[in-house]
């Protein structure tokens, strides 16, 4: 059964126009990714998929896209302007277009993102009313909604780990939403993707960051 | 047991409690959300405070889209030397398109309960609290009524243009607002409620069929012409009029009519107004055609 609406999404959300998945989804799908890159980005080359790829530009989809690399919220009036705020702090974008992804949603947007030595590829879906999926990952299916508090865990595929850090996380009185682990093959890298309800402290993820078969750990706070 | 899921146990509630039509719909968001009290009456400010500066935007600043289809149509209707109805109807007119044209510009605005009908309640509300000098809480108390009428048109139809077409988006809006014009003045729960019923009945069956897949036209005159019918429709209930059919089985008709409506006209722009020979020439004006077409490859 379908989780009950708040009437906040009733008399809401507060946002820039003209349409929630085009604006608001967008945003958020460019801000999901610089916290995983982990800063706003030098540079950016912004792909749209399918119905995106035609009406980006008479949607704002292009503006809210590069406000959401700028970490602007969804509801920042300086969104309409923010080619402008993109020159001034240095951020070069490239837009294309891909008409025919027959197996991605037809609002999906691929996003390459640089900043120094540091690279990400993230494909996100607008799915309406500004709800978002984070399909992938650097090519790891992550399925993440950026709505709830995230970590991803890259590690090496070892036995046990699932269940070893799911104990770590209950024990920081977390409860685990969502759970997904995709790897590049047996006994290689598997990232996990992990949604709770509720914040994580710093020394736990300190803690799973000590870890032997850790390699990274991103923390991903909901995203607005 | 948990309310919004029709209008009849919400009148039923509010009979058997004696708590005005707001309470329930308040409980229900401190219950499912775990919001306080205080959250809730600051976030209906925050989106009522919102809607007005969005009116005001709209009657001050340029508003022209980048498709140019979109070109201050609520300042000239403001400043228009005549006026058919009254000065009143006039402004209704022009703040509901002010606040619409914001959405289409990039402006900020509420979603309510959908972008696409973001001009309807900023228009009636505002006019209503000017023309009957209403204090702010009464108005958050009529937002938070009309979120109830969201809610249980959510359950039983849809809210968005893409599942019900046109009529879910600003016929809903145009709904909400009427409900709560006849709360805010004082009516009883079957006025209330008869508003709702009497506006979607005027609203059944609009689809959704937007000029290149813009939220522009009709979008814009439809978020005026669905204030309108929300104050008439208020009209009618204020006084006393039945609307025959209840208001559930009002709802109920428009989730039947949204279901067999044709994928063409719920937001695709395949159809009504967007295949027009006219939407056809000012799409392919306005849509991006330099798109790359990849070999069957994407993962």
């Amino acid at each position: 059964m379908a989780e009950r609406s708040s009437i906040f999404d009733m008399i809401g959300p507060v946002m820039i126009g003209p349409s929630s998945s085009h604006t608001a989804g967008v945003v958020r799908i460019a801000r999901a990714a610089i916290h995983i890159l982990g800063h706003i980005p030098e540079s950016a080359t912004i792909t749209f998929y399918n119905s995106f790829a035609r009406t980006y530009e008479g949607h704002g989809s292009d503006r809210a896209i590069i406000a959401g690399l700028l970490d602007f919220p969804t509801d920042d009036v300086r969104i309409k302007n923010s080619f402008d705020h993109a020159v001034q702090q240095g951020l070069q974008y490239t837009f294309k277009s891909v008409g025919n992804a027959s197996t991605m949603h037809p609002n999906t947007i691929k996003l390459e993102l640089k900043y120094q030595d540091q690279e990400v590829e993230v494909i996100g879906v607008s799915k309406g009313g500004g709800v978002i999926n984070i399909a992938e990952i650097n090519g790891f299916t992550a399925n993440i909604s950026a709505n709830l508090y995230t970590i991803i865990i890259t590690a090496e595929d070892v036995k046990g780990t699932i269940a070893f850090m799911a104990d770590v996380i209950s024990n920081d009185d977390c409860n685990i939403a969502t759970m997904s682990v995709s790897r590049k093959g047996k006994n290689d890298i598997a990232c996990h993707f992990i949604e709770m309800d509720s914040g994580i402290r710093e020394i736990t993820l300190a803690y799973l960051r000590s870890l032997r078969w850790v390699q990274n750990i991103l923390y991903i706070p909901p995203v607005v | 047991m948990l309310l919004f899921d029709d209008f009849k146990s919400w009148k039923k509630h509010c009979e058997t409690t004696q708590e005005p039509l707001f309470q329930p719909v308040m409980t229900y968001e401190i219950q499912q959300k775990g919001r306080t009290e205080t959250e809730i009456w600051d976030g209906m400010l925050r989106a009522y405070t919102v809607m007005r500066e969005a009116v005001q935007t709209g009657l001050t600043e340029d508003m022209t889209s980048r498709s140019g289809m979109v070109n201050n149509g609520g300042k000239k209707v403001f400043n228009s030397p005549v006026t058919i109805l009254s000065p009143e109807f006039k402004k209704l007119i022009s703040r509901a398109l002010a606040a619409k044209e914001v959405n289409s510009c990039m402006g900020r605005i509420v979603a309510a309960p959908t972008a696409g009908a973001s001009g309807i309640l900023p228009g009636v509300l505002v006019t209503l609290q000017e023309l009957h000098d209403l204090p702010d809480r009464k108005i958050l108390e009529g937002l938070l009524v009309s979120a109830g009428i969201a809610l249980i048109v959510e359950r039983n139809a849809s809210l968005a243009g893409a599942v019900g077409g046109c009529q879910a988006e600003t016929g809903s809006a145009a709904a909400m607002g009427s409900g709560a014009v006849v709360y805010c003045l004082g009516g009883n729960i079957d006025q209330v409620f008869s508003a709702v019923a009497i506006t979607l009945q005027c609203m059944l069956g609009l689809v959704c069929d937007p000029v290149a897949g813009l939220v522009e036209v009709p979008c814009i005159v439809r978020n005026a012409s669905a204030a309108a019918i929300a104050y008439s429709s208020a009209q009618i209930a204020l006084a006393g009029v039945p609307t025959v059919i209840p208001v559930d089985e009002c709802v109920m008709a428009m989730g039947e009519i949204g279901e067999s409506m044709e994928t063409r006209y719920k937001e695709t722009a395949m159809g009504g107004l967007a295949a027009t020979p006219t939407g056809q020439q000012i799409a392919k004006r306005v849509l991006i055609q330099d798109i790359e077409v990849l070999p069957d490859e994407m993962s």
